[in-house]
């Protein structure tokens, strides 16, 4: 009746988990008895939950990304905890089997339900405001592939508590993740909760290319499109192109381990080889699909900041197209060590260098923009330039590892995970940090206090340094990864200055909660009145703070890059209109979540073999979806008349505000 | 202010990595062999390669963002300057020259320390096949009928060819002082070639992850006299134990933390029937476990039972 589920497989006997269990289920209690006495449910159903608004969809995307970091930085301060005491073969407080769920769960939270969603999530909010458009190609599909990320959540969430997780390292290796060497649910949670949110983010990266390539608003060509919107455009080719390839590596390890296949085991002629080169080549396109939207913000954040164009707008674009392709020709640096022949093994070190070429010309043309200009040390600039530093160190040793030879050494030591954070932290996280405080007015309203984030940017940067350079040390000492205890105690006062600097990145999260409680407390005070509050150069800033849910009441016209600051230059931004259109927009609807719901349903019925419900999961998926297809009334018409009223209210104030004002600062001097 | 504590953050981190790197002992860059020096001065090599550039970025991202602060009005302004094909060729120009040099130390260095490749040397090679196991290491001596757990021995200034598999899931055989590391993988065979230039003690271990033992899975490596290696075999050979089928099914099955343990009698040809379990007629025939009914042809397995 229930597969392999029954009582036992809640962990009992695990005290830590049980505790953990405790905490969040009172913390889920306090939330929903908070949230039925306010009586909150009706407005969050229909306005956030059933939202097809990219801008909503945009940013529960990112509360979810600073929620499972949350989870995935705890399980990162209870590794560092353990290393730090488990020296001299000690057995520290994290049994192995516990331990190596933490690690994997670490790395398969951190990428797919942190890194993703939080570049999923800034794309969604920003894309269509830059490019002058009213919302995504497919909104209703926008909202589905959010509520099936969150269902690939939900999942690795559940499998703490209910049976395990996957304790195969963050890609799941055969033959070890196969049946025979992993025989508990823990990967197939793993399987099942990448496949869901996996699916939702090829959907998202169609629907990207198709809304930036068909949805730009009148004039706007491809070289006139914000660099952030390149990025992006380039970030979900390489999702469609990448994605399908994880879907596949995932489907064949499932065969092998519900259908007795042998796709990658050691028997009847299976080899695992094959995954690791098909998930490698997903996984290193997947580096790229993180960072190059980050980039992307990078060079808004250096523009505005700086008070000048970007330098080398041209260069960016190759660049950026360059890094695209090149991401596909590299994925055999991950395994040097496998045995390849030196002339492929050479090949791929070589095509892994050439794109620091590419990447350092963007570093230059940062700096470049910089130079000579006006710079604002606002809290986004200060996280670009902790990246500029952090991510020169991260590429050098990148590069470094690119040579075979060096690798043979440095391979899956902890200078290869110092390495990767050093990129994805200095690089992801903190474009990601910039990006929040950058757009923040633009999806609320108002910013953020400056206090409590620079203490959260300094705790984060000293706690970075602090616990990630004692790694590359660890590493040339010879310290292997996912070690859960060692006998060398040389390496011990390393692994304790790491374990305080993740402290220090502890404080930093801290302050950064802090300062959305302060902010949000202290709205009034820090209200964008003009939707322009750092003299921004792109569309996004030419319309109110927060952003009306259809946009731009009159699509704007681009003849050139920067359009809104030339517009501001010659006194033509703000423009109020004698008359509006009616404006055309899609209905709300919950069609999305309920498949992601019985999504859920599947992945979890799948994961302890459950047959007749996986039936069920399914037959509600693509029955809703039927049933989606028959509704008709999908879209709506805003009356002209209303529209107009809404942005008086805006515009009429704001000219009052900015007639006496330099228009081309317009939006810095007066908010 | 702000500027001014990053510089001196940066400084404090600089002077803290000086001394982190003063007091320990890094394994990878004081390399006791051949190959591990031949790595250690190409990573020296690469990362000052790099450095020419890195340092340059570095200290104009910290010199720009000081001397182009808004409150510094001193400074030149230039709201409309955002294009210097001057500055674009340098800026494309310098990353490829760099690389260029770069790909061709790859490419050379990349022929000469392939682990496939046998090292030249006067002495005569000694063969080594390592198979890891969940948790430990098997080395098989095939020259001479011994094998050990969890500890290798050859001589110093003598070629050792690794031939390496694994009886479970995947691991890496690395000893870092003496420099590369290959995959260990069932039904494959994976090369290395290592050589020690000094006698000594040196760690080696598995740095694949291979699940719950895999923290113990160090051994090791040592490099002695001619006399000493001699010493160590005739100690192999001295052992209680001889490593037959029923021995080796035992050592499969997984344990943690096995003791250093020495076999005698190692059948011919053990290795090469370890791999050959995973291929062949794509039949499972498990070393020492029931012999597989009414096989037709005798298998490596018959001829690793049959007695000598």
């Amino acid at each position: 009746m229930f597969g392999k589920l029954s009582l036992s497989a809640i962990p009992f006997h695990e005290p830590i988990i049980m505790g953990t269990l405790l905490m969040v289920s009172l913390g889920m209690a306090a939330l929903l008895g908070w949230l039925t006495l306010t009586r909150k449910w009706g407005y969050l159903w229909s306005e956030w939950f059933t939202s097809v608004d990219h801008k909503r969809i945009g940013i529960m995307y990112v509360i979810l990304a600073i929620v499972m970091l949350i989870r995935g930085f705890a399980d990162a301060i209870m590794m560092r905890a353990q290393q730090a005491i488990a020296s001299a073969d000690a057995a520290g407080y994290l049994p192995p089997h516990h331990y190596d769920q933490i690690f994997t769960a670490h790395g398969v939270i951190m990428i797919f339900f942190v890194a993703m969603p939080f570049v999923v999530g800034l794309m969604n909010l920003v894309v269509p405001l830059q490019i002058g458009a009213r919302d995504v190609a497919y909104p209703f599909l926008n909202s589905f592939s959010f509520w099936m990320t969150a269902s690939g959540v939900v999942l690795v969430m559940l499998s703490m508590f209910v049976g395990d997780f996957a304790a195969t390292g963050w890609l799941a290796y055969p033959p070890l993740s196969e049946l025979k060497f992993s025989p508990t649910v823990g990967v197939d949670y793993y399987i099942w909760a990448l496949q869901l949110s996996g699916l939702g983010t090829t959907l998202s990266g169609i629907n990207f290319v198709v809304t930036i390539l068909r949805m730009r608003t009148p004039g706007m060509k491809l070289m006139q499109m914000p660099v952030f919107t390149w990025t992006a455009l380039v970030t979900n080719i390489l999702i469609v192109a990448a994605f399908p390839v994880l879907t596949v590596a995932l489907a064949l390890l499932a065969a092998d381990r519900y259908l007795d296949m042998h796709f990658f085991t050691n028997e009847l002629g299976g080899n695992a080889m094959l995954y690791v080169n098909l998930i490698w080549i997903w996984g290193h396109p997947e580096v790229y699909i993180l960072i190059l939207p980050c980039f992307g913000v990078f060079s808004e954040v250096v523009a505005t900041f700086s008070g000048k164009p970007l330098f080398g707008y041209k260069s960016m674009v190759y660049a950026t197209m360059c890094i695209g392709v090149l991401s596909f020709l590299v994925w055999l640096h991950h395994f040097f060590t496998m045995g390849s022949g030196a002339d492929v093994n050479a090949f791929f070190g070589i095509t892994t260098m050439i794109i620091s070429v590419p990447t350092g010309v963007k570093l230059f043309n940062w700096l470049f923009t910089m130079y000579r200009g006006r710079i604002r040390f606002t809290l986004p600039m200060m996280w670009t330039v902790a990246f500029m530093v952090t991510f020169t160190i991260g590429g050098m040793t990148g590069v470094l590892m690119a040579v075979p030879g060096a690798d043979f050494v440095l391979h899956n030591s902890l200078f290869l995970i110092a390495h990767f954070h050093n990129v994805i932290i200095g690089g992801v996280l903190f474009g990601c940090f910039a990006a929040i405080n950058y757009w923040f007015p633009k999806a609320f309203g108002f910013k953020l206090e400056e206090r409590w984030g620079k203490a959260s940017f300094w705790c984060w940067v000293v706690g970075f340094y602090m616990a990630f350079m004692p790694l590359y040390v660890l590493g040339l000492m010879g310290m292997t990864r996912r070690m859960n205890h060692y006998a060398n105690p040389a390496w011990q006062p390393y692994l304790i200055v790491a374990a305080a600097g993740a402290g220090f990145i502890a404080l930093g999260i801290g302050f950064m909660l802090l300062q959305f409680a302060v902010s949000i407390r202290n709205r009034a005070a820090n209200r964008d009145l003009t939707g322009d509050p750092w003299g921004g150069r792109t569309l996004e800033w030419s319309t109110s703070s927060p952003a009306p849910f259809y946009n731009f009441a009159v699509l704007p016209e681009v003849e050139e890059l920067d359009q809104f600051w030339a517009d501001k230059e010659h006194k033509r931004a703000y423009k109020q209109h004698q008359r509006y259109a009616d404006i055309h927009m899609p209905r709300n609807t919950g069609v999305g979540l309920i498949m992601a719901a019985f999504g859920t349903v599947l992945g979890f019925a799948l994961v302890w073999h459950i047959w007749w419900l996986a039936i069920g999961g399914l037959v509600g998926m693509i029955g809703t979806y039927i049933s989606r297809v028959y509704d008709t009334d999908v879209d709506y018409y805003v009356p002209g008349a209303e529209v107009e009223k809404i942005e008086r209210a805006r515009l009429v104030p704001l000219h009052k505000l900015i007639e006496n004002v330099d228009p081309a600062s317009a939006g810095q001097k007066v908010a | 202010m702000n500027k001014r504590s990053l510089v001196s953050a940066l400084r404090w981190s600089c002077a803290g990595f000086a001394v982190f790197l003063g007091g320990c002992n890094l394994d990878v860059l004081s390399p006791k062999g051949d190959i591990g020096i031949q790595e250690k001065s190409l990573i020296l090599i690469a990362t000052g390669l790099m450095l020419v550039v890195v340092i340059p970025v570095i200290a104009m991202t910290l010199i720009f963002a000081w001397r182009y602060r808004a409150s510094n009005t001193k400074a030149t302004y230039a709201p409309k300057w955002s294009h210097s094909t001057g500055i674009e060729v340098v800026v494309w120009t310098i990353p490829c020259i760099i690389i260029a040099i770069l790909a061709t130390l790859t490419w050379r260095t990349t022929h000469s320390l392939d682990p496939y490749k046998p090292l030249e040397s006067q002495a005569k090679p000694i063969t080594i096949q390592a198979v890891s196991m969940d948790w430990k290491w098997v080395f098989i001596y095939p020259d001479y009928g011994v094998a050990s757990v969890n500890e290798l021995a050859f001589p110093a200034n003598v070629p050792v060819n690794f031939e390496i598999t694994s009886d479970s899931v995947m691991n890496a055989f690395f000893i870092p002082q003496l420099g590369s590391q290959i995959y260990a993988m069932a039904g494959m065979e994976t090369k290395l070639h290592l050589i020690a230039n000094e006698p000594g003690n040196y760690a080696g271990l598995s740095s694949n992850y291979s699940g719950e033992g895999f923290s113990d899975m160090h051994f090791t490596a040592i490099a002695t006299s001619e006399q000493g290696f001699e010493n160590w075999i005739n100690k192999a050979k001295a052992s209680q134990l001889s490593l037959d089928g029923q021995t080796y099914h035992a050592l499969t099955q997984p344990s943690e933390k096995v003791p250093v343990t020495y076999y005698t009698n190692v059948k011919p040809g053990l290795f090469n029937s370890i791999i050959a379990q995973y291929m062949g007629d794509m039949k499972m025939d498990k070393i020492g476990s029931e012999p597989a009914q009414a096989s037709a042809i005798p298998s490596h397995i018959d001829q690793v039972k049959a007695p000598e």
